[in-house]
């Protein structure tokens, strides 16, 4: 291969790391770096020139320096579970991969705090929580696997985020080897720190701006109480109103998911849950908190879902059940996959009144490019993953599922919406990111990744794409000056 | 009038930054005592203001930055809604522009999020006079790097704030405050106690033996913390504004350290001093002169900082000092964004 071939930088870059104190452990074998190739966003991949599999915050800055010395981009890579490919190696650069440093450092129940390094898994903490009657809130769909490094990286969301916030509101303090191999200390223990939000520049940089090397996490008190509820709506628009009225009516869900006929459709094939047929949009509510007032807010979100229109609503009375009634959330990639092998999973937010004209024009689209999508929503942030459907072995499929997520990402941005509410841009998106920012948006983005990368070493080329991409691509910013929804602020 | 009066703030900040003139941001001018004073031109904020957009169903508000608080208030409560973050006022013409560039938060902030937490967008007007816009109008949002959140408690260093869009939430159907006497170390511990339990806790403060605890929330849940944390209840709702606004006569100290620390440290040894205890022990705040070296070093042994928050003499800094990689960064980010230095310069630190 090509980029294993013995280049004199490779060469170099092999001496530099075999330096580093205590000895780290160095991939530079076809055979073992193949699993590095790509991330979750497996369309594209890219073998790395070495990879290297740190156990220290004292080896990660020394990888760094040593890096940067010789002017060798520097990938960072936790559980490989990003969709966006931000952890797709750079053939010419070292691939940092933190997941040998997975120690979770100290918990103090008392402070609802735990300090844990970047390879801990997401669920591991709340794990080790639990016992406490705390847990960690943002819960990606891949929380099983997926680390806080990489959370912290992407600002992962979940199905909790309407309540519980996203990563930004949950983590607290970060440790931090920037761009030049220097290490610090950003945000607090307290409640906040002296200067800069830098905490809120580091979360959601995608390995950009820094290697966080230890991550200091806010816990959250486990609710007393969760009521589930499962709505069957003879359209979507009923289903988006009761959504509407029940944040309208004061209640704050700790979930509020929506799915669309080919959705239930799935699940109801594979499943069985034995909707209504011509149910057109299912809502799943949650609401959890104390006792009493998890009772009173479930009874109330229950009749705002009855008065809109719901056809069919179920409870959960316990947690068997309420398992049971996520399953068709949880379940409903897997059921559609059953009927083409190959998805693609979209990832814009808009306002949440327009999700009744956003699915229209969803399925108007899909007809356009005759493929195949399902739509979940996590309807209560008005974030959507529409689920496109192709078979990679036909030739051109696959090209105009992306073609088909990119206009769909571009309609986003026309209801006053964003291109990634949770997934990132990575390598995926940074043509839209074109179509959201202006030229001098764009050159702030370049800027503030010089301040803490001068070099430009840390993942480049990922998250915020250069102005002459986006010239080449067509221009900066097509849609101020026309869009549809004039009335609404672009920012 | 949105874009008139943003090319003209664009221009008059080309204009300043050709010259190397410093600008002094403005909004209601009721916080001009916090971080070190600015010279400079005055630039008037009040001016741009009103609501530009606000859907009280997506608890999302977006507001010119000239807005008062009061205002912001009034049209949410309308609404039955609120921002979560209970910013202090410190005078009737404060403004939304100016609670966000200081950055702080009121009694709620430990239960509910910070100002940072509930900015969703910014649209800024930068050091080179460029209108820029970060964040957005959509709860879940991350493309690009989160500068918008990054302006909240920048102190108009970075950029002027013209637009800003929040989440907001409903407010709460009831509250009311239990009372217990207790002594510093007892109430700290007590309140970090209840924070880790599902109980619809919303403020806590602490004061010459006295702890004061805001239950927020639907009354059948507020009836049973009650009963599970017992106290005396008290209607004395007036306690919490009185706090957040520093008019108890705690406040009126000529010399005020606003002392940030984990929540759970055990009192401080401020030589005798009795602090008022706010945020569930996570800030402490002493009235009177301290010695500034002696109270940064004991404060950032218990992991804070602390804060000249009023007082004449600011020769020590207003601001806790920078660890010198943290210091390397703010210095290139107020190099990226207002690259001649003239936004309110020195208001927080040496640049």
């Amino acid at each position: 291969m090509e980029a294993l071939a013995a280049t004199p930088l490779r060469t170099r870059t092999l001496e530099a790391l075999r330096q580093v104190e205590p000895a780290l452990i160095i991939i530079d074998d076809e055979e073992g770096l193949r699993p590095f190739e790509t991330d979750a966003f497996i369309s594209h991949r890219a073998t790395p020139m070495l990879a290297v599999l740190p156990e220290s915050e004292a080896q990660v800055k020394q990888v760094v320096r040593a890096c940067r010395k010789l002017g060798v981009p520097v990938v960072s890579r936790g559980a490989g579970t990003g969709i966006s490919g931000g952890a797709i190696p750079d053939p010419a650069g070292v691939l940092l991969v933190l997941t040998r440093m997975r120690e979770v450092v100290a918990l103090d129940a008392l402070a609802r705090t735990a300090i844990v390094e970047p390879g801990v898994r997401n669920l591991r903490i709340s794990e080790v929580a639990a016992p406490h009657g705390l847990f960690y809130a943002p819960d990606p769909s891949s929380q099983i696997a997926c680390s806080i490094g990489g959370n912290v990286a992407e600002n992962s969301g979940g199905v909790h985020c309407l309540k519980y916030g996203l990563t930004t509101h949950n983590v607290l303090a970060a440790r931090v080897i920037d761009g030049e191999g220097e290490a610090m200390e950003m945000g607090s223990l307290a409640l906040d720190a002296p200067g800069y939000d830098l905490m809120a520049l580091i979360t959601g940089s995608e390995g950009n701006l820094g290697v966080v090397t230890r991550v200091s996490v806010r816990l959250v008190a486990l609710p007393e109480r969760t009521d589930t509820l499962l709505a069957a709506f003879a359209s979507v628009g009923d289903a988006a109103r009761a959504v509407g009225e029940i944040i309208g009516a004061g209640i704050v869900p700790a979930a509020l998911e929506m799915m669309d006929r080919i959705v239930i459709e799935a699940c109801e094939r594979a499943m069985g849950l034995g909707f209504p047929t011509g149910a057109e949009a299912l809502l799943l509510v949650e609401i959890d908190g104390a006792e009493e007032e998890v009772v009173a807010e479930a009874a109330r979100a229950r009749s705002i879902l009855e008065s809109c229109g719901a056809t069919d609503v179920r409870v959960a009375a316990d947690a068997l059940e309420r398992e049971r009634l996520w399953r068709a959330r949880k379940g409903a990639f897997a059921a559609l996959a059953t009927i083409l092998p190959d998805f693609y999973t979209i990832d814009g937010t808009i306002p949440r009144r327009c999700l009744p004209e956003m699915l229209d024009r969803i399925y108007e689209l899909t007809r356009e490019y005759g493929l195949l999508v399902g739509n979940v929503f996590h309807a209560g942030d008005g974030n959507l993953h529409p689920c496109i459907f192709y078979d990679a072995n036909k030739p051109g499929d696959m090209e105009r599922s992306e073609e088909l997520g990119g206009r769909i990402l571009e309609l986003c941005l026309d209801m006053g919406g964003t291109i990634t509410g949770e997934h990132g841009v990575g390598v995926e998106k940074l043509r839209q990111m074109c179509s959201q920012f202006r030229a001098p948006e764009i050159e702030c983005f370049h800027a503030v990744k010089r301040a803490f990368d001068p070099d430009g070493i840390l993942n480049p080329g990922k998250a915020v794409p250069t102005l002459k991409r986006c010239a080449e691509w067509g221009g900066l910013h097509v849609h101020r000056g026309h869009v549809p929804h004039p009335e609404i602020p672009r920012f | 009038m949105s874009d008139a009066f943003i090319s003209r703030l664009g221009e008059r900040v080309r204009e300043a930054a050709a010259r190397k003139s410093a600008l002094r941001i403005r909004g209601g001018g009721t916080k001009d005592f916090y971080g070190a004073s600015v010279s400079g031109e005055p630039v008037e904020m009040a001016a741009y203001n009103g609501v530009v957009a606000y859907e009280p169903k997506e608890l999302v508000l977006t507001v010119r930055a000239g807005t008062t608080l009061a205002e912001v208030e009034r049209v949410l409560d309308a609404e039955r809604q609120m921002l979560p973050f209970e910013p202090p006022h410190f005078g009737a013409g404060a403004t939304i522009g100016g609670a966000v560039a200081a950055g702080l938060s009121g009694p709620r902030r430990p239960y509910a999020g910070s100002v940072r937490d509930f900015v969703l967008g910014a649209r800024i007007v930068n050091g080179k006079g460029e209108d820029l816009a970060f964040g957005g109008r959509v709860i879940k949002n991350v493309a690009g790097y989160d500068v918008s959140r990054l302006m909240a408690g920048s102190l108009g260093t970075l950029g002027i704030l013209t637009e800003i869009s929040f989440k907001v939430l409903p407010k709460p159907a009831e509250e009311t405050t239990l009372v217990f006497e207790m002594d510093e170390g007892d109430a700290i511990r007590q309140a970090n106690q209840w924070a880790g339990q599902p109980l619809p806790i919303s403020a806590t403060s602490w004061q010459d033996g006295v702890l004061r605890v805001r239950l927020s929330g639907a009354a059948p849940a507020i009836a049973a913390a009650r009963t599970r944390m017992g106290g005396q209840e008290s209607r004395d709702a007036a306690h919490w504004h009185a706090l957040r606004e520093q008019q108890l006569p705690f406040f009126r100290a000529d010399t005020l350290w606003r002392v940030s620390v984990p929540q759970t440290r055990e009192p401080l040894d401020l030589g005798g001093a009795r602090p008022v205890v706010e945020w569930g022990g996570g800030v402490r705040w002493i009235a009177g002169a301290q010695d500034p070296l002696a109270l940064r070093s004991t404060v950032e042994r218990a992991g804070g900082h602390a804060t000249i928050f009023r007082g004449a003499d600011k020769s020590a800094g207003a601001f806790h000092p920078l660890k010198p990689a943290i210091l390397k960064i703010h210095k290139r980010l107020k190099a990226a964004f207002d690259p001649a230095g003239i936004l309110n310069p020195g208001r927080m630190y040496d640049f």
